[in-house]
């Protein structure tokens, strides 16, 4: 047995771009491999549910975990990471906040299942069998896992430690939580690692930010040209720095994007997409109903761009955030 | 008849719309008292999209949004910025299977106690027929 500190990794329901995360490391992740010992991490190491339940209470020294909760199963392999480990860290945007993933919760599981498996022209389910209900005529019996009623961020299923934002996390902000962590330098519980305060305070577009933005028009930007060199709000191109944590490194402004918000909100804001629609709203420039709604228009679904990845964690989309 | 007894929640701007609702209390006009938990603000500008959906999160059934008339802001422009947000809030709302019309924004100057009353009575109309909020 050595006397490194013992690592988790799992994934729930992400698309796995959190465990390239990991592998972004590059040159770090062979340190990682020599200053800890990583236990379980069923994407790249062989690893069973037995070896985890093998493990004694606590043992785990980190466990990191990305993905929302979406399968029944995940809720159980998420419930069994917590007992095993001292700490738990949500990693990324989809543990964090429920991420795209969490976009279901516009919709009900049931509509979800059957849209997914009975009415799409692709799919062929001469019986209908949905996940979660047994199959017949083979034995055992094989079940998928059933969904959860909604679409649940980390937190809101187990007690988490510290969070890694990011739709990935950045390398260098995973290697500073890393270290931090394996050092036993840790911080305040419920830390959310990244800047303390907006994205447009670092944006290497800020300078070009009028005090007062006034649009008459939304556009989209799959749509339109616009001036790389400037700020896109004055364009009408919605940017979610203003509401959005930043410590991202600009990485989507600097790709000529604007910010969709994958960094979740400040500190201090309970509900993102309510901050972030606050913003919006001051930027429409007319004084009268009819104009207002006409500009409004432009923007085609408000609550997917507003809470493109925190719709559970809104104040309607599930349990309301107990603030650290 | 419909029984139902739905919660509103009522913001009322400090300068007008209270005393808007004042005034309908001194006229003694029939108002739906019991439906009714008014909270004051000092501007319908100050009315947060945060504060909206909480009260929905916790057990309003309506929500009303009362302030100056257009023009007649005591903060000038507080109303104004609050209309700007209406429709995109309507809009959130009903995505999250929240039918728009359980929020109303309206002006109510401080005389209008009439007015006041006549919101409060069509809004719970409005809702009793849309029955009570699922809960999310």
């Amino acid at each position: 047995m050595s006397d490194k500190p013992k690592i988790a990794l799992y994934w729930c329901s992400s698309c796995g771009g959190c465990e390239e995360s990991v592998i972004d490391l590059s040159e770090s992740l062979l340190e990682l491999n020599t200053r800890a010992e990583i236990v379980f991490w069923p994407v790249a190491l062989d690893a069973r549910r037995k070896d985890l339940e093998a493990l004694g209470s606590g043992e785990i020294d980190v466990s990191l975990i990305n993905g929302a909760i979406r399968l029944e199963e995940q809720a159980h392999m998420a419930r069994l990471l917590r007992q095993k480990s001292k700490k738990v860290v949500a990693h990324g945007t989809c543990a964090h906040l429920g991420g795209i993933v969490g976009l279901g919760n516009f919709h009900s599981a049931q509509t979800l299942l059957k849209r997914a498996f009975r009415e799409v022209p692709t799919v062929k389910n001469a019986d209908g069998i949905l996940p979660g209900e047994s199959t017949e005529g083979s034995e055992p019996a094989p079940k998928l896992s059933g969904l959860t009623e909604k679409v649940m961020a980390l937190d809101q299923m187990i007690e988490v430690d510290y969070t890694i934002p990011g739709c990935p996390p950045p390398p260098e902000l995973m290697g500073e939580a890393l270290w931090a962590l394996l050092e036993g330098k840790l911080p305040k519980k419920g830390f959310v690692f990244g800047d303390r305060k907006a994205l447009c305070d670092t944006c290497p577009l800020r300078e070009s930010r009028p005090e007062k933005i006034r649009v008459k028009e939304f556009r989209r930007v799959h749509e339109t040209e616009w001036d790389s060199e400037k700020c896109f709000l004055p364009q009408g191109l919605i940017c979610l720095g203003p509401a959005t944590r930043g410590g991202c490194g600009s990485r989507c402004i600097g790709a000529n994007m604007p910010c969709r918000g994958c960094f979740g909100p400040l500190d201090s804001v309970a509900d993102h997409g309510a901050a972030m629609l606050s913003f919006i709203a001051s930027m429409i420039d007319g004084d009268r109903e009819d104009t207002i709604r006409r500009i409004t228009d432009t923007i085609p679904d408000p609550g997917g761009l507003f809470y493109r990845y925190s719709a559970p964690c809104s104040i309607l989309g599930g349990k309301n955030r107990t603030k650290p | 008849m419909n029984d139902f007894e739905p919660r509103i929640i009522v913001f009322l701007c400090n300068w007008c719309s209270y005393e808007g609702a004042d005034a309908a209390g001194r006229d003694r006009k029939e108002l739906p008292s019991h439906n009714l938990r008014e909270v004051r603000v000092m501007c319908s500008g100050r009315v947060d999209p945060q504060f909206v959906l909480e009260a929905f999160r916790v057990g309003a059934d309506g929500v009303l949004i009362l302030g100056c008339a257009l023009g007649d802001c005591h903060y000038k422009r507080g109303n104004i910025e609050a209309l700007k947000r209406i429709p995109l809030l309507e809009r959130v709302l009903e995505q999250y299977g929240i039918e728009s019309e359980r929020m109303r924004f309206d002006a109510v100057s401080a005389g209008e106690g009439e007015k006041y009353a006549r919101f409060a009575i069509e809004m719970v109309e409005t809702l009793r027929e849309l029955g009570p909020l699922n809960h999310v």
